[in-house]
């Protein structure tokens, strides 16, 4: 059993440049302490994540994949989260196919001026990986 | 000859806002040890002349063809950086950042920990930046005039700056009259100058430009295009009409707070009760209660706004200065009147504020700090009680007239016309600036700007400022006649594509076209805005957008879970078979 208590999880997140990217920066902006968890990659928009993205870093052992995008309504793109969402519900079909726990793979909507929820979000999700215990495939690709 | 990296990545301090919580000579020894990496430096400021000198003397003496910085978001000091490379020879996209103060720096305490991910934001952008491509970015010529939406007293302001510039203006005004919340006031603090001196003179000189077009009882239903080139449709009593401008500025301004949602107060329920703005009514007339004057009257501050239960906790900056202009107006039209004011906290911040507070002290306004917390009814008169926190004691005042300071709220459909833009509204549901300190009047959206209350609550002063401000913003790209466009935008690769047209389905801007005789699809590059959605919906993957490939995506994902060991470092080069799809 392994000690979830000093496991640290990596997450990898896809934060759309229009609002949950700025939403992060504003985290900073205005000095929100979360977890250093979380390694942030830059999209236009949450609707450009392709499901390889997701899947990539699951294969090679993150513990977790947070999509951030628009509030519904509010995409920069017009509709581009929408996509994003339905998406998500495929995507969490397949992870549960393929073996993966789809509750490793979080999609948010962040908006600009929601730099507290951002925080939140990092902060709920580090707590809820460490529940959930490393990503099996770390000890998959060991063997 | 196969292309190969040559990267230099500079590490900034920002004074000590990233040195202190971030090991910089740890990060930098970091950075000159990853694949392609030729050179890693580290300064206080990279942004500054000096800093940016470092950069360019070494693309031009060590070669470097792409450059890394980290420091500040991308969303900060990107086009500061692009512009520095490109005047060394480098195109502006062979760029990237790595954002290690707003999303490292700023957010965790000084540890490894911190050190650790400044180090792997780092590596990420390295990966990238090996993968990153030359883009040509193109022109569009700009549509000479401006829209400005709301003709209250800054919508007015911005609309004559950018006609007297010599630009086409149409100023739509959703009521029959313009003037906005101005017109209502009588007069204005803390000068005491009558409000229509000093709105008419603006009216009347929109109203005879040659330039403006005000268009009343107007509403703006849909706004297409981009900076430069946008397309408004705007109705007028039942009429559509297609207006189009090179830049927008939002005037839109608030509403005032509704005073019945403080039921403990009794507004409509105690005719003696009223509101600041009623005032405004019953002293352009003649201060009246019943058919006599008032004799006791009691201001009460804050009503709608620094109040958590309400789900205002801003402060509506005007209204402490409203209620001391209306109880000087009391004392001096009704010298026998006793007048009392209820305060949290009186802010008199801006220019000339706090010394007329301090006249309206001294004929005998009386403040009291406190809270009211009910209006009573005792025969004709009313009573309020309040705790007066200086005396730490329940305090009971008569009153036969009590004006209730009202705060200022977002206006109820600011969500429709955020959504019409795609702006982005504060928590407390004004529209938001692009940068709280440094770009006041910008929005996310380029070529929209903000003007007055509808940014948040402030005095007519202020709107007018922030008004110029925004129409001198609106101007530069009117001034400047081209405006670069997206160069980030997806491009197909014709051997890979099926011309299945999946692709198309998820465009929204039908920028995607299926070739009538290549039978594979084709990309707009005007239409296409660069999302990305083609990209990840194709299920080939021939559709790239350009700046975020699959490839570029997939070097960071390698370097961020599998590290970049210099066993690697031959992986990590453009040639390496695992970035193909």
């Amino acid at each position: 059993m392994p000690d979830n208590n000093h496991f640290e999880p990596r997450i990898v997140a896809f934060l759309c440049n229009w609002c949950t990217y700025t939403g992060a920066d504003l985290a900073g902006t205005s000095r929100l302490q979360y977890p250093p968890n979380v390694r942030i990659i830059r999209t236009m928009c949450s609707s450009s994540v392709d499901p390889v993205y997701v899947l990539k870093p699951l294969l090679d052992g993150a513990d977790g994949v947070l999509i951030g995008g628009c509030h519904p309504g509010d995409c920069h793109y017009q509709t581009g989260n929408y996509k994003t969402r339905r998406r998500y519900v495929a995507m969490q079909e397949i992870l549960r196919a393929s073996g993966f726990d789809p509750r490793r793979v979080w999609l948010r909507w962040i908006s600009a001026s929601e730099g507290q929820k951002f925080a939140d979000t990092i902060t709920d999700m580090v707590a809820s990986l460490k529940e959930m215990g490393p990503n099996p495939m770390q000890v998959a690709w060991a063997i | 000859m196969a292309f190969t990296p040559r990267i230099g990545v500079y590490i900034c301090h920002c004074g000590i806002n990233i040195s202190a919580s971030v090991d910089i000579e740890a990060v930098t020894a970091f950075a000159a040890s990853l694949p392609a990496v030729i050179i890693a430096r580290d300064y206080t400021y990279m942004c500054s002349d000096p800093g940016q000198a470092l950069i360019k003397e070494d693309i031009e003496q060590l070669k470097l063809n792409r450059v890394v910085v980290a420091s500040c978001s991308p969303r900060m000091h990107e086009p500061t950086f692009r512009a520095a490379v490109a005047s060394a020879g480098l195109n502006p996209y062979c760029f990237e950042m790595a954002n290690i103060r707003e999303q490292c720096s700023w957010v965790h305490p000084g540890s490894e920990a911190t050190t650790q991910k400044a180090m792997d934001l780092i590596a990420s952008a390295v990966a990238k930046a090996a993968h990153l491509q030359p883009l040509i970015t193109r022109q569009v010529e700009v549509s000479p005039s401006a829209l400005v939406i709301g003709g209250g007293i800054a919508g007015l302001q911005a609309a004559l700056d950018i006609a007297e510039a010599g630009f086409q203006v149409t100023l739509v005004e959703r009521a029959e009259q313009p003037g906005g919340h101005a017109a209502q006031l009588h007069t204005t603090f803390p000068y005491m100058q009558p409000a229509r001196e000093l709105l008419r003179p603006l009216m009347e000189r929109v109203d005879a430009h040659p330039r403006i077009e005000v268009m009343l009882s107007a509403e703006v239903e849909e706004i297409k295009g981009f900076v430069g080139n946008f397309e408004a449709s705007v109705r007028q009593s039942e009429e559509m009409r297609t207006v189009s401008a090179g830049s927008i500025v939002i005037a839109t301004g608030f509403e005032v707070f509704d005073a019945h949602i403080k039921k403990e107060f009794g507004y409509g329920l105690y005719p003696q009760v009223i509101t600041t703005l009623d005032f405004e009514l019953l002293s352009a007339q003649n201060l009246q209660v019943n058919g006599h004057s008032p004799r006791k009257v009691v201001f009460i501050q804050c009503v709608g706004s620094r109040d958590q239960s309400l789900g205002n906790p801003y402060c509506s900056r005007v209204c402490c200065m409203v209620a001391a202009r209306q109880a000087k107006w009391v004392r001096q039209r009704l010298p026998e009147a006793e007048v009392t004011i209820f305060y949290m906290d009186v802010r008199a911040f801006g220019k000339g504020f706090e010394e007329f507070y301090d006249q309206v002290r001294t004929c005998g306004v009386i403040y009291r700090r406190g809270n009211p917390s009910e209006i009573l009814r005792q025969g004709e008169h009313l009573l309020v009680r309040a705790e007066d926190t200086l005396l730490g004691e329940v305090v009971e005042v008569e009153a036969d007239l009590v004006v209730l300071a009202l705060g200022m709220v977002p206006r109820q459909d600011s969500a429709a016309l955020a959504s019409l833009l795609k702006l982005s509204r504060s928590a407390d549901g004004f529209f938001m600036e692009a940068h709280p300190k440094l770009r006041p009047v910008d929005t996310s959206v380029a070529g929209v700007f903000l003007a007055g209350c509808c940014q948040g609550p402030k005095d007519i002063a202020d709107s007018i400022s922030q008004a110029r401000g925004a129409a001198a913003a609106a101007m530069i790209p009117l001034l400047r006649g081209q405006v670069q466009v997206e160069a980030a935008t997806a491009y197909v690769e014709e051997e890979l594509c099926a011309g299945c047209g999946q692709c198309a389905q998820v465009c929204t801007y039908g920028a995607l076209r299926l070739h009538p005789v290549r039978n594979v699809m084709t990309v707009n590059q005007v239409l296409c805005q660069g999302c990305g959605a083609c990209a990840s919906a194709c299920p080939s993957g021939a559709v790239t957008v350009s700046h975020f490939t699959f490839t570029q995506t997939m070097a960071q994902l390698e370097v961020l879970l599998n590290g970049s060991n210099h066993q690697r470092k031959q992986e990590l080069l453009p040639t390496a078979s695992l970035m193909a799809k």
